[in-house]
């Protein structure tokens, strides 16, 4: 394929987020809170070598934490970080979902005492399975449809 | 300092110590001896929501062992009416008591109170959360009145979705290796996380619809009220729970030795010819509330 039909260009410096769930490379960038004036390509949909399909974020100038990633692992564990430094990929890593999350969810029970006016932080704990849930510290329910759980 | 919050915290051993110690308080519950074991001590029961027997076993056990009760029922006399948070309300009771007994309609309620106590707290139930009071005072019931508390048949019948005190007792007597029967209407069953985990513990016996199917092969028949608020139709919610009642014909089918509980309150579930036949168990299950909850007193303020 010639480089001026590519559908995305590689970048020379920044950071790929690779296998993210298809669909949610929306959550993803709102996860990191990346601002609107960032360069940056989104493939959504796009046919994984794996097979099935995955999104894809290239983020021009920016290198993404470890903590950051696991932001990202919180609604696409299956995300890989790519840093890119010269065109070239300097280091690769899975993102790893955090065992314990503070503040950046809010639970989907709307009666959970964390849902009230009070002065609490939330918490939601890794659940022991494979299953990728989450389960609140204080109304000990799973937390439904996470992507749209997470604050700005 | 000990609260406590969920069945879930604790042992296997740990809740046969508190059954054991449930025990010796009994002749003082029943006012045959007394005791200043918690003579001097304040506990604090703050109610924000109905309450009939959790509230009030909860104030005569404490006055059985000696001590003193403040507390409130209902929030309209209260500062919770000018937009007190729970936070300050525990943060400003715990002062006063050496224990703070809470019911909350919102779940998590509990959990958030022992962040802001300086005393210990004790769950008295929390929205569709946990009741691990009436966990525990059911399992001294079943120990009572049937000798042991494993290998048993338990048959849960009513709504197991919404009814508070049936997903953490399931839980339990799952553990002390009980089979359970899961018996609700259709949509007021029990929910997935309750049904996993007794079916991965190997603990999960008949789910159907109808106590007709269980009856013949259950030790403890455990009836639960079926909400009018939880059907859309009057109707239809007058023949659920016309099939969902328990009487004299349902129980003459069951094995010798059946017992019937109820947390209570009852509507219609049981009939009242049930409540002077032998099986009927629901009002000795209200009393063991108090010798039970003396337990619980005794070690989270006694330090026993």
């Amino acid at each position: 394929m010639q480089d001026n039909l590519m559908k995305v260009q590689r970048i020379e410096h920044g950071t790929v987020v690779d296998h993210i769930l298809p669909g949610m490379a929306f959550d993803v960038l709102r996860v990191l809170r990346m601002s609107n004036d960032r360069s940056m390509s989104i493939l959504i949909n796009s046919h994984s070598k794996k097979g099935g399909k995955k999104d894809i974020l290239k983020i021009e100038d920016v290198e993404i934490s470890a903590q950051e990633a696991s932001r990202v692992a919180l609604i696409s564990p299956q995300a890989t970080i790519n840093i890119i430094v010269d065109g070239k990929v300097v280091r690769k890593f899975n993102a790893e979902a955090p065992k314990v999350v503070r503040g950046i969810l809010t639970c989907s029970n709307p009666n959970c005492i964390s849902n009230q006016n009070e002065p609490v932080t939330t918490e939601f704990r890794l659940g022991p399975d494979d299953g990728h849930r989450y389960v609140c510290s204080y109304c000990e329910r799973d937390i439904v449809d996470l992507a749209k759980r997470v604050r700005w | 300092m000990k609260h406590v919050i969920s069945v879930h915290d604790f042992s296997v051993e740990e809740i046969v110590e508190v059954l054991d110690r449930a025990e010796d308080m009994v002749t003082i519950a029943q006012g045959k001896a007394t005791s200043d074991l918690l003579r001097g001590k304040v506990l604090a029961c703050i109610f924000f929501e109905p309450s009939t027997r959790t509230r009030l076993s909860f104030e005569t056990a404490m006055n059985r062992l000696g001590g003193g009760v403040i507390g409130f029922a209902g929030t309209d006399a209260t500062s919770v009416v000018k937009g007190e948070t729970l936070a300050d309300t525990v943060r400003m009771v715990s002062g006063y008591a050496d224990a703070v007994v809470l019911r909350h309609p919102r779940e998590g309620a509990a959990k958030l109170a022992t962040e802001f106590s300086s005393v210990p707290v004790v769950n008295a139930g929390d929205g569709a959360g946990q009741h691990p009071t009436q966990t525990l005072l059911d399992l001294f019931t079943i120990r009572n009145e049937t000798g042991r508390l494993e290998g048993l048949n338990i048959s849960l019948v009513g709504d197991l979705r919404y009814g508070r005190t049936v997903h953490s007792l399931a839980i339990a007597l799952a553990k002390f290796g009980n089979t359970i029967n899961l018996v609700s209407p259709e949509g007021l069953e029990m929910p997935g996380e309750v049904t996993s985990y007794l079916r991965g513990m190997g603990m999960l016996g008949v789910a159907c619809h109808s106590p007709e199917e269980v009856i013949a092969d259950t030790d403890i028949l455990y009836a639960t009220r079926i909400q009018k608020e939880r059907f859309p139709d009057l109707v239809e919610y007058e023949r659920v729970a016309g099939l969902y009642r328990v009487d004299p014909d349902l129980l003459s089918r069951g094995p010798a030795g059946l017992i019937v509980m109820h947390p209570l309150p009852r509507v219609n579930e049981i009939t009242p010819e049930v409540d002077a036949m032998p099986q009927a168990k629901y009002f000795v299950q209200a009393f063991n509330a108090v010798p039970v909850r003396m337990a619980l007193l005794s070690m989270v303020i006694g330090g026993q």
